[in-house]
């Protein structure tokens, strides 16, 4: 029945049996490939949706005083802002798009070990989507609270908290089964031979992502149901009138929301060390450093929420005990940035689109990072605290590491979800633009921030008004930069020309098979008894067909 | 793809020529079982949170903590207690009826289980209503005069056996669809696993019920 110049665009496996409607055979696609394009359609209009509001922010801040929006909306765009940033975009982000189409086939499974509960979560995903954006068009709009939902303010406020809190909740259970999905397809669906240490690092990654999926989201769901409790019944558990504790929340909120920034950002290290071998044509340093260095972050990870709250009322003792173990966090982390620089050492770097996007974010995630252990003391945090200061840092850490890494592996593997190639030399062209932009975007924010400015506020007294009026025209730089990208992509989308199985000559399984793959991925599922990055001579050592054969059909 | 591999499994060679299977994953009882394991993780992560906060507005307010736990009904508590036990005993005897291919008595103790689910709820109910009618539910006038542990205490006992009642309707419901499943013949003897999983998740109802039952009703 399987035809072997079909792609997974053209055959798919649905649900409910069989659609004539193009439409219905994604939106109810069981298929891993599909599902994970149904994501990132959804994303990226969200991303769309939050540049836009940030633009507007930006804009604002051009010049001291109100010029055209009034500080309470103000306050709902940073929250609509943050809201879709982190739940609807950043959170699934990787793993949810890159994930699903890559994780079975990295791994030689024909999908994940779920694919209804795959795509039940795409539709949870919905769900949670569709009520924050409901939320904005009723009663007092949307929450204005800060992405943190902080209590007691987000008891008090007349805006849609409970729907802001519910979308949240919704779209944490997605992201737990997303979660439990890939655990267990890590567990059981390796190709035979394929041990533990013989997976490719991105798996690695996913794999320590998804239990954080699992152990820190319901934690805050039951947080946020606790707020909604609060404002609907009056249970009392975080309203300082009745007995409660707001601090509680506070810690509640971040046990979930310190590990959740690592499940942001080791699935983009997990694609770091994908590009870096293949365009270093080497194997890549210190394999087992990296993939035992992402269970450590994940684990130390979750020790340290603290860190969030040092003027919020903790004791001294475990302001330090908060602070040092956060400090112990950039070990593993330095450790992978060591392995990378190792492999790039003395190797004829191919500085492809890819390749730059990830050297780049070195740069700006060594940033990020550094200025987080700037802000994790606890002397210099107290100053630092709630100022732009912060806001740069992990601007620099989300957008300038893992949305710059999200970048890399679409670039990296553009050619093997579309079979197309994009045009190098304008896709690098992009990249140089949002680089420039970035920076002159976000940079004098850290001044900024140590002068005194503080967040979340709509208006500044005049002497900031230099570094606002620099970050504001960092910020058409840089959704200008954002245009040229998206608009290359899609180019090589339509028009680009056929990629081939493996255009960059890389190792993992997913390369050995057709551009775009078939619907059952593999034809044979190879018997995998070595290393995932194995290159000699600057050669791949290994070149397999594992299509869908014509003489043996899978089904 | 599905069927064909479930009659005969996908085979691959090593380098020395020894077969390996490929895991089918539309026919994994491993697969399944791990995946329904961590859904309980995060279950008990989602209750464990619950019983910290608990916990701490414990040791703030051990006073009226107490008082209040008097108030509550120890009598109807137990016997729900003893209820979900009972619960508990029926949903697993149903599992061996069930891999013994006694398929009615399976479903008999099904129903069991249903029928004790549903009497805890009518006791659950009454024992509700009892509380609001004089006037003691979050944000009564009532409860807003006594002091704060009270307040607090009674907030989080309607959270949690709220919490605990929802999973309570959804084991329920969910007990319904293995009996479909069981009558169109898609649970058997042999593929038990949704039942299996089933009376995983009923057992952590029960169990988280023997956490709130002295948590609340015998702590004075
Ligand atoms: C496209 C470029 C972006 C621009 C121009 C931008 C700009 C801003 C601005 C102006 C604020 C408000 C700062 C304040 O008033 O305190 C903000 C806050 C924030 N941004 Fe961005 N941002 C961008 C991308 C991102 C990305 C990619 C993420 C995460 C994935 C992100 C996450 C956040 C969060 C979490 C907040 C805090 C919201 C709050 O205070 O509740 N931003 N951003
Ligand atoms: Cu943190």
């Amino acid at each position: 029945m399987s035809n072997v110049h079909k792609s997974f665009y053209d055959e798919t496996h649905t649900v409910f049996g069989h659609h004539k409607n193009k439409i219905l055979q994604w939106i109810f696609s069981i298929d891993h490939k599909r599902i994970a394009l149904l994501y990132l359609f959804v994303m990226f209009a969200f991303f769309a949706v939050a540049v836009s509001t940030a633009l507007v922010m930006r804009l604002e801040l051009f010049s001291p005083g109100q010029d055209f929006i009034d500080p309470d909306t103000y306050n709902q765009a940073f929250t609509l802002h943050g809201v879709i940033m982190i739940f609807l975009f950043i959170i699934p982000g990787i793993p949810a798009v890159l994930g699903n189409f890559l994780l079975p086939l990295q791994l030689g499974a024909r999908d994940v070990s779920f694919p209804k509960i795959n795509l039940l979560s795409w539709w949870l995903y919905m769900l949670g989507a569709l009520l924050a954006v409901t939320s904005l068009f009723i009663g007092d709009g949307f929450a204005d609270t800060g992405w943190t939902f902080y209590a007691p303010y987000s008891i008090k406020t007349d805006t849609n908290v409970i729907w802001a809190l519910s979308a949240a909740f919704i779209l944490g259970f997605a992201s737990i089964l997303t979660g439990i999905n890939f655990v267990v397809t890590i567990h059981r669906l390796r190709a035979p031979g394929m041990g533990f240490f013989k997976m490719p690092l991105f798996v690695w990654s996913l794999y320590a992502t998804s239990w954080i999926q699992i152990l820190a989201t319901p934690v805050v769901g039951i947080s946020l149901i606790m707020v909604i409790l609060e404002r609907t019944f009056g249970i009392g558990i975080f309203d300082p009138t009745k007995g409660g504790d707001p601090v509680l929340l506070e810690h509640m909120f971040w046990i979930y929301s310190h590990p959740a920034v690592y499940l942001m950002i080791l699935p983009a290290f997990g694609i770091a060390s994908e590009i870096v071998p293949t365009f270093c044509r080497k194997p890549i340093f210190g394999y087992h450093a990296i993939a035992i260095s992402s269970a450590m972050i994940a684990g130390v990870g979750y020790l340290v929420w603290g860190h969030h709250m040092y003027t919020s009322g903790e004791s001294e003792m475990i302001k330090l005990i908060f602070s040092a173990l956060t400090f112990f966090v950039a070990v593993p982390t330095g450790v992978k940035f060591f392995d990378w620089i190792a492999t790039m050492y003395k190797a004829s770097i191919d500085f492809k689109t890819p390749m730059l996007w990830t050297v780049g974010t070195f740069i700006t995630f060594i940033i990020g990072g550094l200025t987080g252990l700037i802000v994790a003391s606890v002397g210099v945090d107290i100053y630092l605290h709630d100022t732009y200061f912060v806001v740069a840092h992990f601007h620099y850490a989300i957008l300038g590491g893992v949305v710059f890494l999200m970048f890399a592996g679409m670039h990296y593997w553009f050619p093997k979800i579309t079979g197309k190639m994009y045009n190098e030399k304008h896709a690098a062209r992009a990249f140089y633009t949002i680089f420039i932009g970035f920076n002159l975007l976000w940079f004098p924010m850290f001044i900024a921030g140590m002068l005194g400015m503080p967040r979340r506020y709509f208006d500044y007294l005049p002497e900031f008004e230099i570094w606002h009026k620099l970050a504001t025209i960092g910020s058409w730089v840089f959704a200008l930069g954002l245009i040229y990208m998206f608009y290359t992509l899609y180019r090589g989308w339509r028009y680009g020309e056929l990629a081939g199985p493996n255009p960059w000559n890389a190792t993992t399984l997913e390369w050995q098979i057709p551009s775009p793959p078939q619907l059952p991925n593999f034809g044979e599922i190879p018997y995998v008894d070595y290393m995932p990055y194995e290159y000699k001579n600057g050669e791949p050592v290994r070149h397999l067909d594992l299509s869908v054969k014509e003489d043996k059909p899978h089904e | 793809m599905s069927n064909a591999s479930s009659t005969e499994p996908e085979i691959v060679y090593d380098k020395q020529g020894n077969p390996h299977e490929v895991i089918d994953f539309n026919n994994d009882y491993e697969g399944a079982k791990l995946g329904f394991w961590l859904f309980i993780f995060t279950e008990i992560m989602i209750f464990g949170a619950m019983f910290l906060v608990f916990g701490f507005y414990l040791f703030q307010f051990s006073p009226d903590f107490i008082a209040a736990s008097e108030g509550l009904n120890r009598v109807l508590g137990g016997t729900n207690t003893f209820i979900l036990l009972l619960s508990a005993l029926s949903m697993g005897l149903s599992l061996v009826k069930l891999r013994n291919g006694k398929i009615d008595e399976s479903k008999k103790f099904i129903w069991i289980t249903i029928i004790l689910a549903t009497i805890f709820l009518t006791i659950k109910y009454f024992e509700w209503s009892h509380e609001i009618h004089i006037g003691i539910y979050p944000g009564s006038p009532t409860l807003d005069a006594l002091s704060d542990g009270t307040k607090l205490f009674f907030g989080l006992y309607f959270t949690m056996t709220g919490l605990h009642g929802l999973h309570i309707i959804i084991g329920i419901g969910v007990m319904f669809w293995v009996l479909a499943l069981i009558n169109s013949g898609k649970i058997t003897s042999t593929n038990f696993v949704v039942l299996e999983n089933t009376a995983l998740y009923w057992d952590l109802v029960h169990l988280v019920w023997v956490f709130v039952f002295p948590l609340f009703y015998l702590i004075y």
